[in-house]
Order: C-alpha cells, then sequence, then structure tokens
C-alpha cells in the first residue's frame, strides 16, 4: 500500500505546514492586514474622537496634509536627520568593525562591549542624554567638562541659536545604533574569502588603504546596500528620542516645535487632537515617502539586482 | 500549574510524554491569555451590585492618592452596593484617557479638560440634574462656561488652579528692585538677579513658551478664540510675544534644568531668582523658604496693559458610554457638591487649589493671607481660560508661531497670521 502510505504522508505534511503557518497567518492578518485596510478606511473619514470610519470625506485629509506647513515642515525635518545620521552611523560602524575586526585578542570582548548599548531602550538613553548628559545647569557632565576649560554652562536643548539639540538628537541615536550596524559589518568581513588577501599580498599589493579600497569595501557591497536601508528607514521612523528630549505637544511644545518629525506631529495630531482620520492619512504618506525614498536607493546602488 | 512549569523546565524523555508537555504548554497559554484579557476588561468587586471604575491622573503632591482612595472607601461604606475602583495613571494621561473613551471599556468617571469633540462625540454625559440654581450659583460664571458646552454642563469642577510669578524678597531687596510690574521691570529684574551659577527667572524648560503661550497676550489685553472667531492676530498679540523675545535674548532665562515649570525645585534650589509656577506648589516652597517668598500675577506688558493669568484645574466628568451613568452621577454628586468637607480636604490639605465652590473658598483659613491670598484675588480679576473650542492641533500652529517668534528671531506679523489661517481651518473641521 505505497500509495495510500504516501497520501497519509502528505496529508501529515499539510498537516504540519498549516499547524505552523496558521498561527503567524492569523498573527498577520489580526495584526497587520486588518489595521492596514482599517487605518485606510479611516484615512478616508473624517474620524474625529473616533476610531471608526464612516464618515468619508474622500482624500480631504491627504490634500489637508499636503497644504499643512508644519507636516511639510517635519518632513524637511526628517531628511535633515537624515542626512546627518545615516552617512554619520554607516561610517562609525563600518569603522568600529574594521578596527574589531583588525584585532587578535579581545576581539569578542569589544565586540560585546560596542553591541551593549543597542539593547538600551531609546526612552532611557533619551531621558540620560537630557536630564544628565545635556542638562543645562553647571553641573550637567558636559557643561562641567566644558567648564573645566573655562567655559560658561550651554542650554543644549531648548535654544534655537545654535542649534545645539540636533548635537544631542544625533549622538544617542548614534551610540543607541553604531553597535548594531557593527555587527553586521562584522558578519560581512567575516564572509570575504582569505584568499582575496593573500592573492593582493602575492601581487605586492601595499597592505591598507587601496587592500581596503579595492578588496573589502567592494566585498561589502551588498553588507553596505543593506545597512545603509535599514538606517534609512530606521531614520525616517524617529520617534522616541525627539519626544523625549525635545516633547510632544503640552509641556514643553516650544521645544517640539524646534525639530519635530513626522511621527511626532502625527502622533499628537491622531492621539493628543484624537484626529484619527488625518493621522491615518499621514501615516500612508509617510510609507509611500520611505517606499520611494528605498526604491530610489535601490536604483542608485543596485540593490536587489542580480549580482555582478 | 505546578505540572505545567515542571514539564517546560524538564526535556521530554520520549514522544508521549512531549505531547503530554506540548499540551500542558498550550494550556498554559491559554490560561495566561485568557488572565491578560480579565484583567483589561471590568472585573466587579464581590458584593458589590456596581462597580465604578474612576481614572484620575498622577498628582504630584504627597497624600493625594491616599486620600482618593479614602473618598471612594467612604461612600462605599454609606452605599455598600457601590464599589468604587480608583485608577492613578502615571504618564501621558490625556493621551491614556482619549484613547480609553474610545473603546467599551472606558472609566465610568474620569477627570480632565472638555473639548467640544468629547460632546459631539458623545463620550461625557450632560450633568446638569447635578446643578440646581443654588449649586450653579456657588460656582464661579468662568467655571460654568469652561465646562459647558452649546448651553449644557458636561463637567463639575473639583479644583481651580493658577498661576504665580514667585520671587525671592531677599534676593530683589539686595538688588535694590522693586517687584515689576511691567514686562520692561521683569526683563530689567531678570538681568539684575542673574549672577554666577544663578540665573533670573525660570519660566520653564521651553523657555516659556508652553506656560505663557496664553498668559502674555493676556496681560496686552489679547485673546485667542471668543465666540468660535479666532481672535489672535492682532498688533497687541504680536507685541506681546515680541517682548518675550526681548526676555528669551536677555540671556536671563533659566533653560535646562532637570524639573519643570510646574514643580517648585529650580526655585527652591536657589536656580532661579524668580519662576513663574503654580498655587499648587505654594506649601513646597513656603516650607524650604519660609517668608523669603513673594508672588504676583504676571506682570502687565506695559501701562495699557494689566496683570494676567490662568485659570486651569480638573474638572470630573461622566462616560457617556459607560454602563452606570445614573450612580456615576450620585457619587460625584457626594464627592463633590453635597459636602464641603471632601472637597476642603482636596484643595488644601497637600498642594494649594482653590475650592472652586466660591462660598468655601471665600472662608477657607489657608487662602485668606500673603501669597496664597493674592493668588486667590488675582484669579478672581484677572484668570482666563481658552474655551472648549480650542484644540491642541491649534495649541500647535500657535506654539509653532511662537517658537518662531521667540527662538528663531522671526517677525511676529507673519507668524501669527499663518498660525490663524491654519486655526480657522482647525475650527471649520471641528465645527462641521
Amino acid at each position: 500500500m505505497p500509495i495510500l502510505q504516501k497520501s497519509q504522508a502528505d496529508r501529515s505534511a499539510t498537516f504540519a505546514f498549516w499547524a505552523f503557518v496558521t498561527p503567524a497567518l492569523l498573527g498577520l492578518t489580526v495584526f497587520t492586514l486588518v489595521p492596514i485596510v482599517w487605518g485606510f478606511l479611516l484615512s478616508l473619514s473624517h474620524a474625529q474622537n473616533t476610531i471608526h470610519p464612516g464618515h468619508f470625506i474622500g482624500f480631504r485629509n491627504y490634500a489637508d496634509l499636503l497644504t499643512d506647513e508644519a507636516f511639510l515642515k517635519s518632513l524637511v525635518t526628517i531628511f535633515v536627520f537624515a542626512l546627518f545620521i545615516v552617512p554619520l552611523t554607516f561610517a562609525v560602524s563600518l569603522g568600529l568593525a574594521l578596527l574589531v575586526n583588525k584585532i587578535g585578542w579581545g576581539r569578542s570582548f569589544f565586540r560585546t562591549v560596542f553591541f551593549i548599548p543597542s539593547a538600551v531602550s531609546y526612552v532611557v538613553a533619551s531621558l540620560i542624554w537630557k536630564v544628565s548628559l545635556f542638562n543645562g545647569l553647571p553641573f550637567g557632565f558636559v557643561n562641567h567638562i566644558i567648564g573645566l576649560f573655562g567655559a560658561h554652562p550651554v542650554a543644549w536643548i531648548g535654544t534655537a541659536h545654535p542649534p545645539w539639540y540636533w548635537l544631542v538628537l544625533v549622538t544617542v541615536r548614534l551610540w543607541l545604533q553604531v553597535g548594531f550596524f557593527m555587527i553586521i559589518f562584522l558578519a560581512g568581513l567575516q564572509e570575504i574569502p582569505k584568499s582575496l588577501y593573500e592573492a593582493a599580498a602575492v601581487d605586492g599589493a601595499p597592505s591598507g588603504w587601496p587592500v581596503l579600497r579595492y578588496i573589502t569595501l567592494p566585498q561589502l557591497k551588498a553588507t553596505s546596500v543593506s545597512v545603509l536601508l535599514l538606517n534609512l528607514i530606521a531614520a525616517f521612523q524617529a520617534f522616541d528620542e525627539f519626544y523625549n528630549i525635545l516633547g510632544g505637544s503640552g509641556a514643553s511644545i516650544g521645544n517640539a516645535s524646534l525639530a519635530r518629525p513626522p511621527l511626532v506631529y502625527l502622533y499628537s495630531l491622531a492621539l493628543s487632537n484624537q484626529d484619527f482620520g488625518r493621522g491615518a492619512a499621514g501615516g500612508f504618506i509617510l510609507t509611500a515617502l520611505i517606499f520611494a525614498v528605498t526604491l530610489l536607493q535601490g536604483r542608485i546602488f543596485g540593490f536587489g539586482g542580480s549580482e555582478k | 500549574m505546578r505540572r505545567n512549569s515542571v514539564s517546560l523546565l524538564q526535556p521530554a524523555a520520549s514522544a508521549a510524554e512531549w505531547h503530554g508537555s506540548r499540551r500542558d504548554f498550550l494550556r498554559g497559554v491559554t490560561v495566561a491569555a485568557g488572565a491578560l484579557l480579565v484583567g483589561c476588561g471590568h472585573s466587579d468587586v464581590p458584593g458589590a451590585r456596581v462597580t465604578l471604575t474612576q481614572w484620575y491622573h498622577q498628582y504630584g503632591e504627597k497624600g493625594t492618592q491616599e486620600a482618593v482612595v479614602r473618598y471612594a472607601k467612604a461612600y462605599t461604606a454609606l452605599h455598600p452596593d457601590v464599589a468604587i475602583q480608583v485608577v492613578w495613571v502615571p504618564g501621558d494621561y490625556g493621551t491614556k484617557l482619549s484613547t480609553a473613551l474610545l473603546t467599551r471599556g472606558g472609566p465610568d468617571i474620569f477627570e480632565g479638560q472638555i473639548t467640544k469633540p468629547m460632546v459631539t462625540a458623545e463620550q461625557v454625559a450632560p450633568l446638569d440634574d447635578l446643578f440646581p440654581p443654588a449649586v450653579r450659583s456657588d460656582f464661579s460664571a468662568r467655571d460654568l462656561a469652561q465646562n459647558s458646552v452649546d448651553g449644557k454642563i458636561y463637567g463639575l469642577k473639583m479644583l481651580d488652579d493658577t498661576g504665580i510669578l514667585y520671587y525671592r524678597k531677599s534676593l530683589l531687596k539686595a538688588a535694590g528692585i522693586a517687584p515689576p510690574k511691567t514686562m520692561n521691570e521683569l526683563i530689567a529684574a531678570a538681568k539684575a538677579l542673574t549672577a554666577g551659577n544663578r540665573k533670573g527667572l525660570f519660566l520653564g524648560n521651553d523657555g516659556g513658551v508652553a506656560a505663557l503661550i496664553n498668559v502674555a497676550p493676556w496681560s496686552a489685553g489679547g485673546d485667542f478664540l471668543v465666540d468660535n472667531k479666532i481672535v489672535f492676530n492682532t498688533p497687541q498679540v504680536a507685541s506681546a510675544y515680541e517682548k518675550m523675545r526681548e526676555l528669551s535674548d536677555s540671556g536671563a532665562l533659566l533653560i535646562g534644568a532637570p524639573t519643570d515649570w510646574w514643580e517648585a525645585d529650580a526655585l527652591v534650589q536657589g536656580q532661579a531668582a524668580m519662576q513663574w509656577g503654580g498655587l499648587w506648589s505654594y506649601p513646597t516652597i513656603a516650607k524650604a523658604l519660609g517668608d523669603d517668598i513673594g508672588g504676583m500675577a504676571w506682570p502687565a506688558l506695559d501701562a495699557a496693559g494689566h496683570p494676567a493669568t490662568f485659570l486651569g484645574g480638573w474638572s470630573a466628568m461622566v462616560n457617556a458610554q459607560g454602563r452606570h451613568i445614573e450612580e456615576s452621577k450620585k457619587y460625584l454628586q457626594w464627592l463633590w457638591i453635597d459636602g464641603l468637607k471632601i472637597q476642603e480636604d482636596w484643595c488644601l490639605g497637600y498642594g494649594f487649589h482653590v475650592p472652586p465652590r466660591l462660598s468655601l473658598a471665600r472662608s477657607a483659613a489657608p487662602l485668606q493671607i500673603g501669597v496664597a491670598a493674592n493668588a486667590v484675588k488675582d484669579l478672581n480679576i484677572w484668570g482666563r481660560s481658552l474655551p472648549p473650542e480650542w484644540n491642541s492641533a491649534m495649541g500647535t500652529a500657535l506654539a509653532d508661531a511662537v517658537t518662531n517668534i521667540l527662538k528663531e528671531g522671526r517677525p511676529a506679523a507673519p507668524e501669527l497670521a499663518t498660525a490663524a489661517r491654519k486655526c480657522e481651518r482647525e475650527l471649520s473641521r471641528l465645527l462641521e
């Protein structure tokens, strides 16, 4: 009875397939697909103090947001932020990976040390940056250090000229995410065949910059593109450090107005102001934007194309 | 549950055992999920016919949480069939509350500030029958207006708050300065009192945008939203903000302190010589600084202006989607209308707040002397608030303009024109 046995095996394989896939599929449907569809319907509704779509107003929420100075300014803010943070994270994490990869002893120690900040919550790190490191009083950590050189205490957060708050925002994210991207680069570095370096040495290539320029960096192309991509998407989704260092709506709104990324603006629009229609529309606009930038980046760096 | 945890920890020896432990595991997960779901829903207190859930934001003053639980227990002692479950909500109370009100599991009773959309969305129940003429006349017209939408009352004021410009008398005296009566005098005083590690004035870590965004224009005779019209785009309001910029640029403001304007630490710890704060902090300040403290309303913009302060505070409301509206109203009536003892304890036993009941505010001993007496007088004359039609999107639009004026140094008139245009759009959305 081999046929029967086979179909029994098939059935049990099918059963196993559904047994494993169903929970994930259910989760995906309940927590991702339904909210996306619901959110889209909300974005077409006048949903003030309600999360029930129904009072449909077409694309007015989208039109309102795209003519809203504050929302447009938030898009500019996030582009500027990405312009700072993405190249900086890329350079620092690549540099750290090269250094850690180079040392013979203590590699796993340094790898762990640099990775640990990735495990810290953005909220906690933001509060440490705000209250302890970049506190505006003379006894704040940074003010104390610059005080040793005779400088006056600086109000790091809350003044526009010069905009020191960018230093606070960029350094906290740098500290938090560099370790993670360093690990990705390290994995990439370890994938590069030793034979390439040996061949280069045999051919008499001087070690150092030429090897880095002509072997290491080209071999890291796929890794670099994914680091850039992840980094850019994370930058566009920035919320925690802005919300916790500068503030959302309310208490310190005068600081929040200085640099408000789109997610903070949409959060205050949807949750403080309870306008879920415009909040949802903003979410879709932002998604479209991230999508477009990612495609553009892929076009420029050739991500997803066939390996040459 | 004990067996489950054992089978989860020990590696399975055979397929049969593994089967059993997997089933146990699933059962455990189901029980845990069930427990979580139960935790999210309403739980009735045994013995009581009705359990009312009541939300408060986290008050900073010591003893307040114990006080509200005590009031709730006292009510249950009198009405054994009604139990009150008090929920003390830390963090972003406003967002948590409005999110809870969107669902069926929202609190029966809560505190907050009434906005028109809450009424339009039928989130709050009208409370007019708690206000017979004798009760109504014991509330100030401004407190009633703050809690009314389209002629109906939706909020029951539990406490009135107001702002005070606190100053260290000794420091002013040493510098030979009188308490400032106008903005020019305030700027001069703030500069004169800035010395060493001490700044002249603390208005909050955003340089006073959040704390004085309304108060400064009020001191120039301006206003924001009157009879469903945006009215802040005027030269008066512009000059009030430009004067605030002069104060910002003076270098005398403390910015970047660990606590904000609503707490008294900057003043008490000597980081600033003057501070804009709340009457609620007065007991803390008086305890730390004794007689060395004076207080007044925000000074007039100029000779044509007048002192200004805000009328704030919290109102109790009933969830219109709740299952026990009548019971909730009866409880609120007992809590804040029938007996004045609870209101006196609540307003004056912990921090300092002005009792909304006029009869009580007039007779309460702690409010008859010194800084507190002045604050109550100023509140009665100059206290203002924004109407329920003003929403946070308008607040954001105005704050963006004010930040541009104060911090980025942009001219006030065009900024206010932009903000007014945006607020008008928001208002028409709100009224549609």
